[in-house]
């Protein structure tokens, strides 16, 4: 990706700081950077792109005006393309963590630490934010961050460990190759003698099975035993074996996304059953200067359409320009016919 | 046609079901909870239900695409399903499901 992504932990300052990088948040940088507003993007993904990459890049979209079939990958890439000449900064892989106010504008900071300012800021966080999925077995919540991990960011903590990855996606796969070498001792439990996962991986992980230096079972979790965060054994089930005890001391689970509203939750912004309430004239909510577009807002007569989101980003960049630059005068103008328009895409 | 649907209290909902409906298009029609996150792409697996035992050899198998989702979902079972894949018709007529547990 050819895009201007920002070290994690840095401190920016900008004129709108955008939540989302889903396709609504990317066409919103094209709106507001042909009014001239610098813009900033935060997504806890690691790529641009929202439901459309995360859950159905290879699938045709057919009501984007003007493009007769698109992929939700290829969607990204031409929104991508299209913002280019605008240099938004991205920053990736973080979650936005709270919303404070700065003076005239918001202080957002991510939970990787990252600080921006920023005058305005755009709620494009769609469906909610892309989080692990938490398995629902009984008191797992206990053991989250001391035995249990949704993600592996530091490998060291498992050096020498009696460690269980369940799950049978490329997550858990490579990561069961990743920790194996310095694991004391590795087993992948998985509901079902096959994979999701890419051939190659599965292949060396039966590989290393095979000569011993990790173990595969097929069952389920059904419980969790130890004391003080700290797991001592899983509790596994199979038809034939029933119940019976694997040692543990670190649980990895893996089992994809799910979107949960997240943060946004505590912005202190107006809710209406986790959704954004906003008018329809600025697509502003309760808030003024918090503006919320896409999948993530709500009004009268409301789709949740890819096509609405951008024509929600057009009519929010208008007030986000009076906020920003007040003393300049908003000029309605084509990118057909306005040279300055043709400059600021770098075709004229 | 029915669809008999088993939420994660225990109640029962005998659902009005329609020919050629997904069962998860009927049951998030009812306003169960079921988040169905994808809309029936099979990219999801949160629209897991789980079948009957006396269904589960009566409804047409799981194709490998959704067989390899499921590896997606949590609490799965032998009689897991994702019933965004499982097309409503006059021979599944009462079929019976239970709403798996959620992500928490
Ligand atoms: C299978 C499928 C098919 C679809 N087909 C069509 C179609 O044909 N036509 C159509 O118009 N629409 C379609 N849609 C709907 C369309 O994808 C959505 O309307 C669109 O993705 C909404 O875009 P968005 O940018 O508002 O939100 P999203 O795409 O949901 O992106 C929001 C982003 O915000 C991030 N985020 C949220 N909160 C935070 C936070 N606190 N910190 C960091 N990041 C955060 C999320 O991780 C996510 O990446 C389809 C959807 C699905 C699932
Ligand atoms: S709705 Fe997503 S897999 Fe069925």
């Amino acid at each position: 990706m050819s895009a201007n992504v920002a070290q994690p932990g840095g401190q920016h300052k900008t004129d709108v700081v955008i939540i989302g990088a889903g396709p609504i948040g990317l066409f919103a940088v094209f709106e507001l950077g042909l009014l001239d507003l610098k813009t900033h993007l935060i997504d806890i993904l690691d790529r641009p792109g929202g439901q459309c990459t995360e859950l159905y890049p290879e699938k045709p979209i057919y009501d984007i005006p003007g493009l007769v079939e698109v992929t939700g990958q290829g969607l990204t890439d031409k929104l991508m393309d299209q913002i280019k000449p605008f240099g938004a900064t991205f920053h990736l892989s973080q979650m936005a963590e709270s919303l404070e106010k700065a003076g005239d504008g918001w202080r957002i900071t991510t939970d990787a630490g990252t600080q921006i300012e920023a005058r305005v800021v755009v709620i494009a966080a769609g469906g909610g934010s892309f989080t692990p999925k938490k398995p629902p077995i009984p008191g797992i919540e206990s053991y989250e961050n001391t035995s249990v991990f949704y993600a592996v960011r530091k490998m060291e903590r498992f050096r020498d460990k009696v460690v269980v990855i369940a799950g049978g996606g490329d997550s858990a796969l490579d990561w069961t190759l990743n920790l194996q070498p310095i694991a004391k001792k590795l087993v992948l439990v998985h509901h079902r003698d096959g994979f999701r996962a890419a051939p190659d991986s599965v292949n060396k992980m039966r590989a290393l099975v095979a000569e011993g230096k990790m173990e595969f079972q097929v069952a389920n979790i059904k419980g969790l035993n130890g004391a003080n965060g700290q797991l001592s054994s899983l509790t596994l089930n199979t038809k034939e074996k029933g119940d019976y005890q694997l040692p543990a001391e670190m649980l990895l689970p893996f089992f994809g996304l799910t979107m949960k509203l997240g943060p946004v939750a505590n912005f202190g912004i107006n809710l209406h059953e986790n959704l954004v309430p906003v008018d329809t004239e600025k697509f502003e909510t309760t808030t003024p200067g918090i503006f919320a577009i896409g999948d993530i807002n709500t009004y009268p007569g409301k789709l949740k359409l890819i096509l609405s989101g951008f024509h929600e980003g057009a009519l929010m960049a208008q007030q986000a320009f009076r906020y920003c630059k007040p003393d300049e005068k908003l000029r309605f103008q084509y990118t057909t016919s306005s040279s300055s328009l043709q400059k600021k895409l770098g075709v004229a | 046609m029915k669809l008999i649907v088993t939420d994660r209290t225990g109640k029962v909902h005998e659902l009005q079901a329609r020919d050629d409906w997904s069962a998860m298009e009927v049951i998030r029609d009812a306003n169960l909870p079921l988040s169905a996150e994808c809309g029936g792409a099979c990219a999801c697996a949160t629209c897991h239900v789980y079948v009957d035992e006396a269904w589960v050899d009566r409804i047409p198998a799981a194709q490998q695409q959704e067989v390899d989702m499921l590896d997606f979902g949590v609490a799965v079972q032998e009689n897991s399903r994702l019933s965004c894949q499982i097309k409503m018709n006059a021979e599944l007529d009462g079929l019976q499901v239970t709403l798996a547990p959620e992500s928490l």
